[in-house]
């Protein structure tokens, strides 16, 4: 039922070949300008070939960009803080959600799904004037603490239906057996739930790590505090940009996320599928 | 009887003390400054102070015809990246889920555009649409399409395009992988049971998977309706919301009145506009999606 003749096999490539290279094609663009010299970029119109390709923009670009160590720090500093904030607040709520019956819980779910919809751009101004009161503009603080609030929702949400995955049988018969609720979540929910401990905790560090934009334009302005995206768009304002050496950083900007993504990528894929599988 | 009351009333207890910590997070950095939105959007707020002006912000604002056509924009730009998003996201998740040697490949190289920073990705569409060194004028220009460089991002139609179609670069792969986690979920006796019965491949597709996709069709089209809505950085960086405007949606206005210009007040009832319109989606695909919850456990 599964076989398919030559000529579909044919079709179905060239789709995925057709759809691999819209969404990739930025990506091998961006390395292949990172490698090229600056002067066979800056010839119109665009040339395809480049004969003397070279690593030299990756060098290069700790001169042109002198923060940039800093700023890849920064990235990671900021969307650690973030995805354990994120974690501490939500194992509990997520816990409550899947186990316990409570008057309002359907709804302030829904509220939670609501709350997630709105962007950080509406409450900004509020945010803005609050952050400059407790004088924490231009800090750490002034990105990590919104952060952490766009995370929460989804966070329970996922980790949620994680708990709920864990048969309830399970827990009953423990407490039936005499066990107490803290010996139930150690040896009980605490081993079983860790494959989605870990899925909630990379998506709420990747989401950390791609939303450092808004927040860090509005409430931050300290080039020592910056993460790598608003660091490199500041560098984008120069009068001429070096597009090798920006492409190169950019990469380098991405490298962290990538590599982290593909080595767990199985967790993560697994996670999210494995809610659609087993109800 | 009183055991079971005690029980329940415990439970609660222990649940609300669990969400506590979460629940308070939350109406502290999201739901008081929404409030706080609501109430600056009456006054003039600005650095220096503010005072109580009543509705004159709205009545500025709805009487000007830019705001007017920035509303309009929003929502013909979203529609067109939201459409363009779910089908492309569904072609590529068929195509994937295609029992073909390599797809496991396929699968993680989809994901790049969704798990990089947006902001770093668009410094990449900035080159690509480039218009005198960029490949895409290349191409155009070497196919005889453009007879000279074209700054993709300098005309009001194409920078409209363009960021419509980095948006849908961005938002794609996490479609595609949702469709594809749900088609997986099909139960395969669905399959085997009608391939017994002679279905087609196209037959199986339209009466078996798209009927059992449905609920995430729709959950990820509302998903994908508000995020582009909210979608900031994608048209920040590539043109800051211009040539003349032409990319400015609610969200880029209402960033450029608050905090271009700290005037609070007016960037405000800008925000108080976007938030109605984002509770009217919820509303919206939250009663939709409580349909298809009921018809599905009627079936």
């Amino acid at each position: 039922m599964n076989k398919y003749n030559p000529f579909e096999k044919i079709l179905i490539y060239f789709g995925i070949f057709v759809f691999m290279t819209f969404i990739l094609l930025p990506f091998i663009e961006m390395f292949y300008a990172s490698l090229r010299p600056l002067d066979h970029l800056f010839r119109s119109p665009y040339q395809f070939y480049s004969d003397d390709l070279s690593f030299w923009a990756y060098r290069e670009m700790w001169n042109t960009v002198p923060m940039l160590g800093r700023y890849i720090f920064n990235s990671f500093f900021l969307a650690s803080c973030v995805a354990i904030l994120t974690l501490i607040f939500v194992i509990p709520a997520a816990y409550a959600y899947a186990r316990f019956k409570f008057p309002a819980k359907n709804t302030s779910l829904y509220i939670l799904l609501a709350i997630n919809m709105f962007s950080g751009a509406v409450i900004l101004i509020p945010l803005y004037k609050l952050l400059r009161t407790l004088g924490l503009l231009n800090s750490y603080q002034s990105m990590i603490i919104p952060g952490v609030a766009f995370l929460i929702p989804t966070a329970i949400w996922l980790l949620k239906s994680y708990f709920e995955k864990i048969p309830i049988d399970l827990e009953e018969a423990a407490f039936v057996d005499g066990a107490s609720r803290v010996q139930i979540l150690r040896h009980i929910i605490a081993p079983l739930s860790t494959p989605g401990l870990v899925v909630v905790g990379i998506y709420a560090f990747i989401g950390a790590y791609a939303q450092q934009f808004l927040f860090a334009i509005t409430f931050n302005q300290k080039k020592e505090y910056m993460p790598i995206p608003t660091g490199l768009y500041e560098f984008i304002g120069y009068q001429s940009v070096k597009w090798n050496e920006m492409m190169a950083a950019a990469l380098v900007g991405m490298l962290p996320v990538l590599l982290l993504f593909i080595f767990l990528q199985k967790y993560i894929v697994e996670g999210l599928t494995a809610g659609a599988v087993k109800n | 009887m009183n055991q079971k009351l005690k029980s329940y009333t415990a439970q609660t207890y222990i649940a609300y003390a669990l969400i506590a910590p979460a629940a308070l997070y939350i109406i502290l950095i999201v739901a008081w400054p929404l409030l706080e939105t609501i109430r600056l959007s009456f006054t003039n707020s600005s650095l220096a102070g503010e005072d109580y002006v009543g509705l004159e912000n709205y009545q500025k604002m709805f009487s000007s015809k830019k705001f007017n056509g920035i509303v309009t924009r929003t929502f013909v730009w979203m529609f067109f990246s939201v459409s363009l998003k779910l089908i492309i996201g569904l072609i590529g998740a068929v195509l994937l889920n295609a029992n073909l040697k390599g797809r496991s490949i396929f699968r993680v190289l989809v994901m790049p555009p969704w798990v990089v920073p947006i902001a770093i990705g668009m410094l990449g569409w900035l080159w690509l649409y480039n218009g005198y060194f960029g490949i895409i004028a290349g191409v155009g220009m070497r196919t005889g399409i453009l007879d000279g460089p074209f700054g993709f991002l300098a005309y009001k139609q194409s920078a409209f395009i363009s960021t419509i179609i980095a948006d849908v670069w961005v938002g794609t792969p996490m479609v595609t992988v949702f469709f594809l986690a749900a088609m997986q979920g099909v139960p395969r006796d669905l399959y085997e049971a009608a391939y017994c019965d002679g279905a087609s491949r196209w037959d199986r597709f339209f009466k078996i998977t798209l009927p059992q996709i449905t609920p995430v069709i729709i959950t990820m089209s509302l998903l994908s309706a508000i995020w582009t809505f909210n979608s900031f950085e994608i048209i920040w960086i590539l043109t800051e919301g211009g040539p003349r405007g032409s990319t400015t949606t609610l969200i880029i206005d209402t960033y450029k009145q608050a905090l271009g210009n700290y005037k609070f007040g007016r960037g405000a009832a800008r925000a108080v506009v976007v938030m109605i319109l984002l509770m009217l989606f919820a509303g919206f695909y939250l009663a939709l999606l409580a349909r298809i919850n009921k018809k599905i456990s009627h079936e």
